[in-house]
């Protein structure tokens, strides 16, 4: 067979037959030829049911991880918090998965689905702890694995946190593709997909988003056996969005209806996420607001047609916090809790350190992941990283922090604030891009999906569409 | 020289500056988008050599040849005082200092 064109126009118009035949969904069926899509059908008819689910994951020793009560950092909460105020902190050890984070829920389900499949391989463009949770997810399945990874800029220099994950990725057994900055790195993962006819184990497929949903429905069940109860908010770092939508549909699966999800994402306004000298400005790589308000206000500009990741749907609150604020509580949870995590999974965390001080003391406030540590993915390495890049680190007032010039690291847990950001304003955007992308006139459908997509009654909805089209 | 068979790191441009796409940010559009990889040589060859390899999954790939049983040299970085200071205020708030 002759080989395809190569160039980069050539594969990028190929893309929608590559990727189709890359995961196995025809997205076509759920669509309505305007903007309105049927989310739940998806999820239904493509997803797994969340028995099912369990069943495939606790096969690969997935899931079934620990909840901790942090009572040490719950005492530093309060001694910071107004009279009576303090919520009890929890975290639910994810760290404790095969690869070290709960991306391995999302993995396991993936895999088993490109093995029923009958692939024989799979691929995933992540430079995150799903690269590793793929691996190690494969490695079980016997199925060759390829990673690509945005790791390095112009100079050949790596963030360390990406370049452990690199090491982590080979280590469990896949073949690492390190790229420099951009989104071009589109063009070599559909060239690899292409060639090798492995499975896309995109991220936001629907059956990857609800492996965390027995995330969701475990707090849930953990929670009512040991306290009789629900929690009152579960803090949930928020990137790409699936975090968050799968924990929030599984508390949902699970009954648990007045438990509160909270997103939480590092504040990176200003950095350019495409950007080469940004890059290794950055002192974190994942759960910043550089993934995490795009993917929220589109989901859809993933790498599948339709993400099964729609965390504005999911959403009660949006709050961010600062790279200081992350690396404070990552050092308080080594040294006040005896646990040595991973700083971005450290994200929720913080903002629960200061949600918590909001809460009643007989709340309960649950951070639902943690990760692994190690070389290069930790706070040392990270901080030491920041100062050769010429970024401030200090002690200091976090609210002083300008992201790609300092680390600014709170001179008192007192000065750890969560930020709330104006959902409202993201809501527009996302029914703002649908406007643009579909339609400007949307059927009565339309309004109807997109009061689902912003968590948001059908009149509030039509009041945004006139405002938008009255400011356009 | 390099081996057959020997496990080495390749680098290789996947597009030049002038072929990468118009929504990227000028710093990001001057630079070439570049890839590294990993694999057994398939022939004998010196550093900086045009090569091809195969990859732990039989995939081939071409590129110049960097680097000879590659392995990484990430770290625990230097000492950052600042997270000393963390530990010894935190201890004190919620344990009351040394008593």
């Amino acid at each position: 067979m002759a080989k395809l064109p190569q160039d980069y126009d050539s594969v990028m118009s190929r893309k929608q037959e590559v990727m189709k035949a890359a995961i196995g969904i025809d997205y076509s069926q759920f669509e309505s030829g305007s903007m309105a899509f049927d989310y739940e059908k998806m999820m239904r008819e493509t997803g797994y049911t969340l028995e099912e689910m369990q069943k495939i994951q606790y096969s690969v020793n997935v899931g079934n991880t620990p909840i901790l009560e942090l009572r040490n950092l719950t005492a530093l909460a309060r001694a910071c918090a107004p009279e009576g105020k303090g919520a009890r902190i929890f975290v639910k050890d994810e760290a404790a998965n095969p690869s070290g984070s709960f991306k391995a829920r999302r993995a396991a389900n993936a895999v088993y689905h490109a093995k029923k499949l009958g692939y024989k391989g799979v691929i995933a463009a992540t430079s995150g702890n799903y690269g590793a949770a793929v691996a190690s997810q494969a490695a079980i399945a016997g199925l060759k694995c390829i990673i690509v990874q945005e790791c390095y800029d112009s100079k050949g220099v790596g963030q360390p946190e990406i370049i452990e994950k690199a090491r982590k990725c080979e280590a469990l057994g896949a073949e690492v593709v390190q790229l420099t900055v951009g989104p071009e790195l589109f063009y070599k993962f559909i060239l690899l997909l292409e060639e090798t006819g492995y499975f896309n184990a995109s991220l936001y497929t629907p059956f990857g988003i609800a492996g965390v949903e027995t995330l969701g429905y475990e707090i849930s069940m953990q929670f009512r056996e040991k306290y009789g109860k629900d929690p009152d908010v579960v803090v949930c770092t928020n990137a790409g969005g699936g975090n968050l939508t799968g924990t929030a549909r599984g508390l949902i699966k699970a009954g648990a209806k007045e438990t509160k999800v909270i997103g939480a994402s590092i504040d990176l306004s200003g950095l350019h996420m495409a950007s080469d000298k940004a890059f290794n400005l950055k002192s974190c790589t994942t759960g910043h607001t550089g993934f995490g308000v795009p993917y929220a206000v589109d989901p859809d500009h993933s790498d599948v047609p339709r993400s099964a990741a729609r965390p504005l749907r999911y959403m009660d609150r949006y709050v961010t916090i600062t790279q200081g604020d992350v690396f404070y509580i990552t050092e308080c949870l080594a040294t006040l809790e005896g646990l040595e995590k991973g700083p971005a999974g450290n994200t929720s965390l913080a903002a629960a350190f200061a949600l918590a001080q909001e809460m009643d003391q007989d709340q309960m406030i649950v951070v639902q992941e943690t990760e692994y540590t190690g070389a290069g993915k930790h706070v040392q390495p990270q901080l030491s990283f920041a100062r050769e890049n010429g970024i401030e680190v200090r002690l200091g007032d976090p609210k002083d922090e300008v992201p790609g010039k300092s680390v600014i690291i709170p001179e008192h847990p007192s000065l750890i604030k969560a930020t709330d950001m104006d959902l409202d304003r993201q809501k527009k955007s996302l029914i703002k891009g649908n406007l643009k992308k579909y339609t400007m006139n949307p059927t009565e459908d339309d309004y109807k999906y997109l009061a689902e997509e912003t968590k948001k009654d059908v009149e509030w909805v039509k009041k945004a569409v006139e405002e938008i089209k009255a400011a356009l | 020289m390099v081996k057959k068979g020997e496990w080495v790191r390749i680098h290789k441009v996947i597009l030049e500056a002038e072929q990468r796409t118009g929504k990227l940010p000028e710093d990001t559009k001057n630079v070439p988008l570049e890839m590294w990889t990993k694999g057994y040589l398939l022939a004998d060859a010196e550093i900086g050599d045009e090569v091809e390899i195969e990859s732990v999954n039989g995939r081939h790939e071409t590129g110049t040849l960097i680097e000879v049983n590659p392995y990484y040299e990430h770290d625990f970085g230097t000492c950052i005082p600042e997270l000393l200071a963390i530990d010894k205020q935190v201890r004190e708030i919620v344990f009351g200092g040394e008593k």
